[in-house]
């Protein structure tokens, strides 16, 4: 039989009398949830940025034909050399086709397959840009603006005019920045371009590209992939790369796999590509909760502290309550309910903090030349993170008054009666 | 006459420092009505002795019976539930919690035991206080009145729940003898117009010569 009415209103008392103490205790919480709530939607925040420079830009499965020698040289294909050991030196790559051969098939056929959000075909090939008598040697890359936008957040990279303007102007070209700087143009002028076999096209510049690699930036320009057949001089179907971009990363490894063997193509995952990244994000992560975690444990151990002198601050009361007919239940549950308003108030007050700063830190100008659309410091306000730190306020409140309460209870009233 | 409280063959060890045998085949009872006092010297074992009756003390070998049932070897909840409905306790010291007002010190036996409602528990704590003359005090914090009105307050408390018995470890012991005086005269007029069992443990000479009866112990006996 418990009257919670009475035990809660003996821990009211008992809070509001000692209202310094208790509200250090609470603000012990506060900080502690405030300062993790902070702490982990910057940081948060600063890695999905991160990872964002590198998972933006780059598909999650990269499809193209790769030159490279046969697996099976003719000597092994000799039965008399079977069981010989073979030498062979100056293995050249086997000439094949640069093109993706029944592209828009594998396209089709990727498209269906219900982990793919996209596949996107690409054509890349080796041009100069012509200034004057100089030639200045660089990349070409045809895409479907329009859907690179949606999938790869080209958009975030394009400082100058848009992928719509390059969708809908024929013999468009968005120039990468640094190719502009060099050259000293500007939108809406015309650059010439020579594939390598000595044609040369004017392209109208339609806007700049900087994905934040100066030296990427220095030779790569875009343009409809329709213009860089007709500037090759190939058909619709020359498809150079196919860019993937699933709705789970973790499934990359695996179906890359299956995209080799079924199409006898190369087919790199990002995990693959960008394997140093992917341990850099781990250990930035790995800091983060270390030293959450560090702050969460301080702010428990000021709780226990707090609630630990409170009960012996409280013997006489305690040794009262238990003369007069409180079990001790009734008494553990008196400190148990301290506790748990202390970190029930200190939670709440800590995601009001916690809300604050990250809206202070959100407001706060950060450029970056990596990231133009970048223009204030990153915060991930997940509500997860909210969640969490409320739970752990409650959760760590309640460790920290447990002990405290369980000697609160055991306490024999004879002994404090007697000892005065 | 019914008996409130009995005592059957208790005995009590000390264990530490050293094994040491406090109180020796304890027998006596309470009778309904009765104003009894313990007296002995120092160390004699009367508080031990008041201990186990408050059922706050379990380590005991005999057996204790309140309102003719055994109450030895209960659970402790049930012992702070019999506490609580049966027993008032008078202690020296106040025991007040001075962080709470007068009235809810009285109140809080009441609120636990949770037979009333909260106005019926206000009405009967505010009856109490008038009875021992102390009603002005009630909306002050218990750590702002005097030592005999502490004591006074205390009984006040000690009765909220209408016990069966009202057990006080020295009540006078820290009072000047006006306030003594006047906390006797109180207990004197419960005994005998309530017909409320009181059982003290005193060192005050004259204090015990006023009860029915006292109960004299020496090196954990009783002797008289």
């Amino acid at each position: 039989m418990t009257n919670w009415n009475v035990i809660l209103s003996i821990a009211k008392t008992h809070l509001l009398t000692k209202i310094k103490q208790t509200s250090v205790a609470a603000l012990g919480v506060t900080f502690g949830i405030g300062s993790y709530i902070t702490l982990v939607c910057f940081m948060t925040g600063l890695n999905t940025m991160l990872d964002d420079l590198i998972l933006n830009q780059t598909p999650h499965i990269h499809v193209y034909n790769e030159i490279e020698p046969s697996k099976n040289q003719p000597v092994s294909l000799y039965d008399d050399f079977n069981e010989s050991f073979n030498v062979v030196h100056s293995i050249k790559p086997k000439l094949s086709q640069l093109k993706i051969h029944n592209a828009l098939p594998i396209i089709d056929y990727l498209e269906r397959n219900e982990n793919v959000r996209g596949a996107l075909p690409q054509v890349q090939t080796q041009i100069f840009y012509i200034a004057g008598s100089i030639e200045i040697g660089g990349n070409l890359i045809g895409i479907n603006p329009i859907d690179e936008a949606k999938l790869f957040n080209i958009e975030d990279y394009i400082v100058k005019g848009s992928a719509e303007a390059l969708q809908t102007t024929d013999n468009g070209i968005l120039l990468g920045i640094g190719v502009a700087e060099k050259m000293s143009l500007k939108v809406g002028d015309r650059v010439q371009i020579s594939p390598i076999n000595g044609d040369i096209f004017p392209l109208k510049i339609v806007g700049f590209y900087q994905s934040g690699v100066a030296d990427l930036d220095a030779i790569q320009s875009f343009t409809n992939i329709k213009t860089v057949q007709r500037i090759l001089g190939e058909a619709k179907n020359y498809i150079t790369d196919i860019n993937v971009k699933l709705y789970d990363i973790e499934e990359a490894v695996s179906l890359a796999k299956t995209i080799e063997q079924q199409f006898k193509l190369k087919a790199v995952d990002i995990k693959t590509a960008n394997a140093q990244f992917d341990t850099g994000t781990t250990i930035r992560n790995l800091i983060t909760y270390a030293v959450s975690i560090t702050l969460l444990i301080v702010a428990g151990f000021g709780i226990y502290n707090i609630l630990n002198m409170l009960i012996y601050e409280k013997m006489n009361d305690i040794a009262i309550l238990k003369a007069t007919g409180f079990s001790g239940k009734d008494v553990q549950l008196i400190f148990m309910s301290q506790a748990m308003i202390i970190g029930f108030v200190g939670g709440v007050l800590g995601l009001v903090l916690g809300f604050g700063l990250t809206s202070l830190i959100g407001t706060i100008p950060f450029k970056t030349e990596a990231l133009p659309t970048v223009e204030t410091y990153p915060v991930n306000r997940d509500p997860l993170f909210f969640i969490i730190g409320f739970l752990f306020a409650i959760f760590s409140t309640f460790l920290a008054g447990y002990l405290p309460s369980k000697k609160a209870k055991k306490i024999d009233p004879i002994k404090i009666i007697r000892g005065q | 006459m019914s008996v409130v409280l009995e005592a059957k063959h208790i005995n009590k060890y000390f264990k530490k420092p050293v094994s040491f045998h406090v109180l020796k085949d304890i027998n006596f009872q309470i009778k309904k009505g009765e104003f009894a006092s313990i007296m002995g010297k120092s160390g004699c074992g009367k508080s031990t002795l008041l201990y186990i009756l408050s059922t706050m003390d379990t380590d005991y070998e005999g057996q204790l019976y309140l309102n003719n049932q055994l109450i030895t070897g209960q659970e402790r909840t049930h012992l702070s539930y019999l506490r609580n409905k049966h027993i008032g306790f008078v202690f020296q010291f106040h025991y007040l919690l001075s962080e709470f007002s007068v009235i809810e010190n009285v109140m809080l036996p009441a609120k636990k035991l949770g037979e009333k409602s909260y106005p019926e528990i206000e009405h009967d704590a505010i009856e109490k206080l008038k009875m021992l003359n102390i009603e002005h005090l009630s909306k002050k914090r218990a750590s702002q009145v005097s030592g005999g009105e502490k004591q006074r307050i205390a009984i006040a408390r000690a009765l909220i729940n209408n016990p069966s018995v009202i057990m006080g470890d020295e009540p006078t012991g820290n009072l000047d003898s006006y306030n003594a005086q006047n906390i006797f005269n109180i207990f004197k007029q419960l005994s005998d117009e309530k017909g409320l069992s009181l059982l003290v443990v005193t060192h005050d000479e004259d204090f015990a010569n006023k009860t029915d009866r006292i109960i004299q112990m020496g090196d954990g006996k009783i002797l008289v």
